[in-house]
């Protein structure tokens, strides 16, 4: 951890989470990374720093939802009741799940008459949308945000993201929820002769009529019947609604966000981090770091040739057999370490400037707070448990 | 190799309890049978890594095989090292034995101006409206209509014969994730929301047929961690439910336990672990017993990567039993990383071909 100019930066977690500017902490990365982990943990030092923090997470482990307090979706907040052991001095957690299904008929509510806005909400095309389009989650995920920061009732939010493949899917599916319902191609579908966009028609001719046609045999009447009154009901809203979700993605670049990227040592995911920081630089949003979760350390400062040969000579002597596995599963070990540290500094070569910190794999899944406190340790570099501090020193 | 698990036939839930089979006999008569192989897992467990394999391995001693994916993601030619399929079957590659491997990108747009072009005689047209997005459109709008789409393709081409002979010996589908593929194979209630006539309709009551009768397996690729394998054992009850046939569980990337039986199952209770009390003095024991000049610092560090090592030999073997209670054929794949470097390479697609042919996959 020498300050050496050379040296790549490391990541000071807790300079993000006491500075007061930092109001939003964004935690992207590729499915199953340890998103909403992180999110969990930082959002619980943040508090431990006697920040007031809420933890937006989004399908979190039922154990780790539990352990916030959480048993079903909730959308609103909900305060965090600290263990024993944890001291919150003065801050204060709270923890959300996200309810998609209901950020959604909320936003409806707050944009339509109540008559129309019941209406909307039983057409059955507005049912499909808003609970199983890809990206409704996305989008309700940054809505849910645009309102966690007007209600400016806590000095810190942490957001976690849905799970998807790719990390750009959070900055892209609003867009095309987004694109998708502002209806132009509905209503050419389901009127078409109404349309009158002869800018389209001119385009294709009549075959647009032969599409609208064979797209309904297919589709059947009913539907695109539907889709049509959701579109005539949603159309005076829609102006309200687009312009809510462009202020929310402005707010991404606002000077108090700060995006972490968390990936695990794997080649897959360690690509989409790079895709995903060079996003950020491209639409000027603002990046923390990358936590770079789940590596395997080497603990004993030991050749692993050394290993190798001692555990060979006594497994022939075979009066050693536990040394001798012990010896043959730390080569293993520093084998999967070097992997690791050569995926970083694949990560390193694309974004030198970029902060990184690593969080060891604990030998447990993390659902509890002592667990969550422990990634937080480990996160900010601090305080970790005996054996592990010495880690990180050979590792780097 | 993992302990001798229970096993049963694998195509019928209530056989699936009954005996104890060996080894080389993990792939079942009712598997040899299916010709139409579906892949699905959790995200990243090894779907499209596995699917190739398992292509690979059906293909060997001359045989045909095609590889499908249906989610535009160009895995497969990211596996094989080829550039981006287009959707069009092509031979990616030799099996052992002379046989074959081909393999199909299929899109859903592209299937949908296909039947435009057939039935509606819609021309070039269709690349218009796909350019304005209608495609994409029709598709979003009705996400079944997606999936009749893709599963419609999947079935012409394992049904495609000529002169009585299939084109292909069995077709493998790298298919949707865990979340997904129950939905994505229930043909039926994907049709309740389209229109009850017309050219998609009809096909659709094939494509029904196909994925519910003994022709079809379906195959869940897991890794020995704790949400891949709750994913695993909700997909199989899941796909009972539906009437779909689950076919063996695809453990992949397994790594070998150092430890010696014995040492691998003690002090590793995961309430008490993280400070490994019990094997600590033991490993510490073994150690000093051996004679060797480490100095403590060293050892223990070595003592605390025994202890992470045991715990996970230990969650794995519990994993494992989680597996094999639900009464499905398991394959075990090991891990390539130690190898390869990072991903499994083409070279890596033939071993594990091979070590699934060694498990009975015929
Ligand atoms: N450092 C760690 N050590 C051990 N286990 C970890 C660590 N980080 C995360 N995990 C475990 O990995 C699993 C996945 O983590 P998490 O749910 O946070 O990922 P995610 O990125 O939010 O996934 P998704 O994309 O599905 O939302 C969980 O079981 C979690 O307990
Ligand atoms: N047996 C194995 N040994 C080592 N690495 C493996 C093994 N199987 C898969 N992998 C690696 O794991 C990663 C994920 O594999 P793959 O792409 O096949 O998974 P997937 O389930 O198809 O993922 P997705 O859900 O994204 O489609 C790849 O980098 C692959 O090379
Ligand atoms: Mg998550
Ligand atoms: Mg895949």
């Amino acid at each position: 951890m020498s300050p050496e100019t050379s040296a790549p930066p490391s990541f000071d977690i807790d300079e993000l989470l006491t500075n007061r500017t930092t109001r939003v902490v964004v935690c992207c990365g590729a499915g199953g990374v340890g998103k909403t982990t992180t999110a969990a943990a930082l959002a619980l030092r943040a508090a431990e720093q006697g920040r007031s923090v809420v933890v937006l997470t989004i399908d979190p482990a039922r154990r780790l939802a539990q352990s916030m307090g959480l048993r079903e979706l909730t959308n609103h907040p909900r305060r965090v009741t600290p263990t024993k052991e944890i001291d919150l001095a003065g801050g204060a957690m709270h923890a959300m799940m996200l309810d998609m299904r209901r950020t959604f008929d909320e936003m409806v509510q707050a944009h339509a008459s109540p008559q129309r806005a019941a209406q909307i909400m039983a057409n059955p095309f507005y049912q499909a949308i808003s609970s199983s389009f890809s990206g409704t989650q996305e989008y309700m995920a940054m809505e849910k945000l645009g309102q966690l920061v007007s209600v400016d009732q806590w000095d810190l939010i942490v957001v976690d993201t849905p799970p998807s493949r790719s990390a750009l899917d959070f900055l892209d599916a609003p867009q095309r929820l987004s694109s998708f319902l502002d209806g132009r191609m509905i209503r050419l579908l389901s009127a078409p002769a109404r349309a009158g966009s002869w800018g389209v028609r001119r385009l294709v001719g009549a075959s647009f009529g032969l599409f609208s046609r064979a797209i309904s045999t297919i589709l059947g009447g009913q539907m695109l019947a539907d889709a049509s009154a959701f579109v005539q009901a949603f159309d005076t809203m829609f102006g309200g609604f687009r312009e809510r979700a462009t202020a929310t993605y402005e707010l991404l670049r606002a000077p108090g966000t700060a995006f972490v990227v968390v990936a695990t040592p794997e080649a897959d995911a360690v690509r989409e981090a790079v895709y995903f920081v060079d996003r950020l630089a491209t639409e000027s949003m603002p990046l923390a770091g990358l936590v770079l979760n789940r590596t395997h350390p080497v603990l004993a400062n030991l050749p692993a040739a050394r290993a190798e040969t001692v555990a060979e000579t006594l497994q022939r002597s075979g009066n050693a057999p536990l040394a001798a596995a012990v010896l043959r599963l730390h080569a293993d070990r520093v084998a999967l370490a070097g992997r690791e540290r050569r995926l970083l500094a694949r990560f390193r070569r694309a974004h030198p400037a970029v902060a990184v910190v690593t969080v060891p794999a604990l030998a447990v899944d993390v659902h509890d707070l002592p667990a969550l406190r422990q990634i937080g340790c480990l996160l900010a570099n601090r305080n970790t448990p005996p054996g592990i501090d010495s880690l990180s020193q050979i590792q780097d | 190799m993992a302990p001798a698990w229970e096993h049963g036939d694998a195509l019928t839930s209530r056989n699936r309890r009954a005996r104890r089979i060996t080894l080389a006999d993990m792939w079942s008569d009712e598997l040899v049978r299916a010709r139409l192989h579906v892949v699905t897992g959790k995200g990243g467990t090894g779907k499209t890594t596995v699917a190739a394999a398992l292509a690979v391995a059906l293909a060997t001693g001359g045989r045909k095989t095609l590889l499908v994916e249906v989610e535009g993601r160009q895995g497969i030619a990211h596996v094989f090292d080829v550039p981006p399929l287009p959707y069009e079957e092509r031979r990616i590659a030799v099996a052992p034995g002379g046989g074959e491997v081909r393999a199909l990108a299929v899109d859903a747009e592209e299937a949908l101006l296909e039947y435009f072009a057939l039935f509606y005689n819609l021309g070039f047209a269709g690349r218009t409206l796909r350019r304005m997005g209608a495609i994409e459109f029709a598709t979003t709008l009705a996400p079944g209509l997606r999936d009749v789409l893709l599963t419609g393709k999947v079935k012409e081409a394992t049904m495609r014969a000529r002169d009585g002979i299939h084109s292909y010996d069995a077709v493998v589908l790298d298919a949707p994730p865990t979340g997904r593929v129950v939905k994505f194979l229930d043909v039926t209630r994907a049709m309740a929301d389209l229109a009850k006539v017309g050219p998609i309709h009809s096909q659709s009551k094939g494509v029904v047929r196909l994925l519910h009768s003994a022709d079809t397996a379906v195959h869940v690729v897991t890794l020995l961690e704790d949400l891949p394998v709750a994913e695993t054992l909700e997909t199989v009850a899941e796909l009972d439910r539906a009437d779909l046939r689950p076919g063996a569980v695809l453990i992949n990337r397994a790594r070998p336990s150092r430890l010696p039986e014995r040492w691998a199952t003690t002090g590793t209770d995961p309430a008490g672990s993280t400070n490994g009390q019990v094997d600590a003095d033991r490993v510490r024991a073994g150690l000093l017993a051996a004679g060797l000049d480490l100095d403590s610092a060293v050892v223990n560090g070595l003592v605390t990567e025994t202890v992470e090592h045991a715990m996970r030999v230990h969650a794995e073997r519990q994993a494992r039993a989680r597996l094999a209670d639900a009464g499905m054929p398991l394959i075990e794949l090991p891990d390539l990383t130690d190898i390869g470097g990072d991903g499994v390479d083409l070279g890596g697609i033939y071993e594990l071909s091979d070590v699934l042919r060694e498990q009975g996959v015929r």
